[in-house]
């Protein structure tokens, strides 16, 4: 389309001229910024994507589903709309990203050729001549492809058709050629004889680790991740990534949180070539211990934090701060683990429950309206006679936050039953008003 | 019974058993309750560090476990250092357990998905040893995962104790089981006192101690924990502890 045509047609249209060179190094940076954040195998696949290796390395966000959500988000708080999706072979990944994520898919282990059997031509990263010339024999999909007979295929279209509809598939092998930025931090070790053993492996971990932190004190560096590449024989890549709460170049703990992980290093026939990365490195200077005979030392918990959050993913392992509002669900947040004391704390002048049910959960109950407590509640089939009761404590909508909490109200009580069970209970309105709540009645949390 | 315990010969024995399970000459250290009618009856005279404790709640609270959170969050508030709290799926309410006595500075949390995870984290948090102490809900505590947690305990001398606590009512049967922990807590509510005004006073607990290691069970109807994680006596306890059981007869049949 001609750039007249194109302005007429929107007015006021910003126009730059292309430049494939630096859109690639672009993508090169954003490259480099994933294999920092997100997996140790990154590559750029252009000219408008990056591919990522995310086995062994999804752990740290909380699976597959938190790491895409994750990745998306960032990008977009960045200013760059990005599409991702998860499957099991580059091919499937690169067409399901561009013709299916809205804003983010995940295909099922070995589902590639049901997803991918509806998606266009287009999609299997061929030529555009040869697309076209599929298309006029009447193939108009993926799933067109799959059954035909290849011999034929291959003489009219030329091994290209074929091996894209491998890669896609999985019936052939794909590797990924991992960007590396040219100062990264890396201790290698190729083998005469693959080796495979759980004890040989954990043994080279240790070499490896004792060379990386070699390097790392010589820079004045910590490692805040590292990455273990296990080249097999059969050419695939296995990945092992942990991730740490603060740089450390201890290498006993450095050896311990990979030597955890062993076990989900898959050897295949034998590892030829083991390296050890550090794709994200921070200053670590000297500190002085301080003297016993004048303060006592906190105890250094970030080794314990370190082996947790690889064990359950760093999202798992984080303390609670308040948050000022009134809305309980709203009153809490998370924060990481070796965050700073906030010294903050809640208003106490209101007892709370120790428990707080993931939502509240509506009961049945007969009440006098509107300030009254319930004389009976019945709960998860259970009735109970209310013997004493607080309230109510009235807790407002934020109209600051959302229009829709104008009026919404909410009268807390804390009532007893007659076994001594003590719950918090809401009624969603103010018991007057049709406008503050449906005036139904929710059980929010359990008092000790 | 009192006398009889603290003769020179059951002394002697005790210092040999202890030999016997390697904890050394030296005795262990104790939290106390600060109820001297509770730690009376706990050996050392209080809850012992560094071991493995179990706790659950009685009734609806083996399932919901809000009692039980509170008594841990007491336990846990009166020992120095950080807190480890693991749990499968997290239904803590940190404003709660602050009025428990745990401030949130103090609790680290682990959301280990099943159980498994979390006695492992649990193990892993009792190693460390700089922890003030560990507690996780689990619904299972098989007699292998007990004792390695008890010995993990022992090494550092960080408390453990287990919050048990189970997806359904029939499950709880598990609490008979037997188990390599120190003592085991069930705690169950109590309707709380009469106030002259409409209102809920401060909440009542009946502690069962239903097993402790060279100790004797016994149960107690004290007041749950305030702000600093002491649990409260109740005044009609003056009349002695006879007069609340009679009372407590009397509410519950």
């Amino acid at each position: 389309m001609p750039v007249t045509k194109a302005q007429a047609l929107v007015p006021g249209l910003t126009i730059a001229p292309a430049n494939p060179r630096a859109d690639a190094e672009g993508l090169e940076r954003l490259a480099l910024w994933v294999l920092q954040r997100f997996s140790p195998i990154v590559a750029v696949d252009g000219p408008d994507g990056i591919v990522i290796d995310s086995t062994g390395a999804d752990h740290l966000h909380g699976g597959e589903a938190a790491m895409l959500d994750a990745l998306v988000g960032r990008l977009t708080f960045a200013g760059v709309a990005a599409r991702a999706a998860v499957a099991d072979t580059w091919g499937a990944a690169h067409a399901l990203a561009r013709w299916r994520a809205d804003p983010v898919f995940i295909a099922a282990a070995g589902a590639a050729e049901t997803v991918l059997a509806p998606l266009p031509l287009e999609a299997l990263r061929l030529p555009p001549a040869l697309s076209a010339g599929l298309r006029e024999l009447g193939f108009a999909c993926i799933g067109d492809l799959i059954g035909q007979p290849r011999a034929p295929l291959t003489r009219r279209f030329g091994p290209e058709l074929c091996r894209r509809l491998d890669q896609a598939l999985g019936d052939a092998s794909e590797p990924i050629t991992p960007v590396r930025p040219d100062d990264m931090i890396e201790a290698r070790r190729s083998f005469a004889e693959p080796i495979a053993a759980a004890e040989t492996i954990a043994r080279y971990i240790g070499k490896l680790v004792d060379a990386l932190c070699g390097t790392l004190e010589e820079r004045g560096l910590g490692a805040r991740r590292l990455d273990l590449l296990c080249h097999r024989t059969d050419s695939r890549i296995q990945t092992v990534r942990i991730g740490l709460a603060r740089p450390v170049r201890d290498p006993k703990r450095l050896t311990r949180l990979l030597c955890d992980k062993i076990e989900t290093i898959d050897p295949g026939l034998g590892i030829e070539i083991m390296s050890l990365v550090a794709p994200l490195a921070e200053p670590l200077a000297a500190k002085q211990a301080p003297s016993s005979l004048i303060e006592t030392s906190e105890p250094d918990l970030s080794g314990l934090i370190d082996t947790l959050a690889n064990r359950v993913g760093a999202k798992a392992v984080y303390r609670f701060a308040p948050v000022p509002s009134d809305v309980p669900e709203r009153s809490v947040c998370r924060i990481p683990a070796l965050a700073e004391d906030t010294g903050a704390r809640w208003p106490d002048h209101w007892p709370r429950p120790s428990r707080l049910l993931p939502r509240p959960e509506p009961i049945e109950t007969m009440a006098l309206m509107p300030d009254h407590p319930p004389n009976w509640i019945s709960w998860r089939g259970i009735r109970r006679q209310v013997r004493r009761a607080d309230g109510p404590e009235r807790v407002f909508g934020e109209w600051w936050k959302r229009d829709a909490e104008l009026a919404a109200v909410r009268d807390y009580f804390r009532i007893e039953d007659e076994a001594g069970a003590r719950f918090w209970i809401f009624r969603s309105g103010d018991g007057e008003d049709a406008a503050t709540g449906s005036h139904r009645w929710f059980l929010h949390g359990v008092f000790g | 019974m009192q006398e009889r315990a603290n003769t020179p010969a059951i002394a002697a024995l005790r210092r040999r058993i202890a030999q016997l399970e390697g904890d050394g000459p030296c005795s262990r250290e104790v939290l106390p309750f600060g109820i001297p009618q509770l730690d009376r009856k706990l050996p050392g005279g209080g809850l012992a560090l560094g071991c493995l404790h179990e706790v659950a709640g009685g009734g609806n609270g083996a399932v919901g476990g809000a009692a039980a959170a509170c008594f841990v969050a007491g336990i846990a508030a009166r020992t120095q250092g950080r807190v480890l709290w693991c749990v499968a799926q997290q239904d803590l309410f940190a404003p709660g357990l602050e009025q428990s006595g745990l401030p949130p500075d103090r609790v680290i949390h682990v959301e280990a998905g099943d159980d498994r995870s979390v006695l492992a984290c649990m193990e892993e948090g009792l190693r460390h040893g700089g922890l003030g102490a560990v507690v996780a809900d689990t619904a299972r505590l098989p007699m292998t995962a007990s004792r390695r947690l008890h010995l993990a305990a022992k090494e550092s001398g960080t408390i453990g104790i287990a919050l048990r606590r189970w997806r359904r009512q029939s499950e709880a049967s598990d609490f008979g089981q037997p188990t390599a922990a120190m003592t085991r807590w069930r705690i169950s509510v109590l309707p709380s006192a009469p106030l002259p005004v409409p209102g809920v006073a401060r909440p009542r607990w009946l502690i069962e101690l239903i097993r402790a290691r060279a100790g004797e069970s016994l149960d107690i109807e004290l007041e749950a924990c305030d702000g600093s994680g002491h649990l409260g006596l109740p005044a009609d306890m003056a009349d002695g502890p006879a007069a609340a059981e009679d009372r407590r007869r009397s509410v519950s049949g």
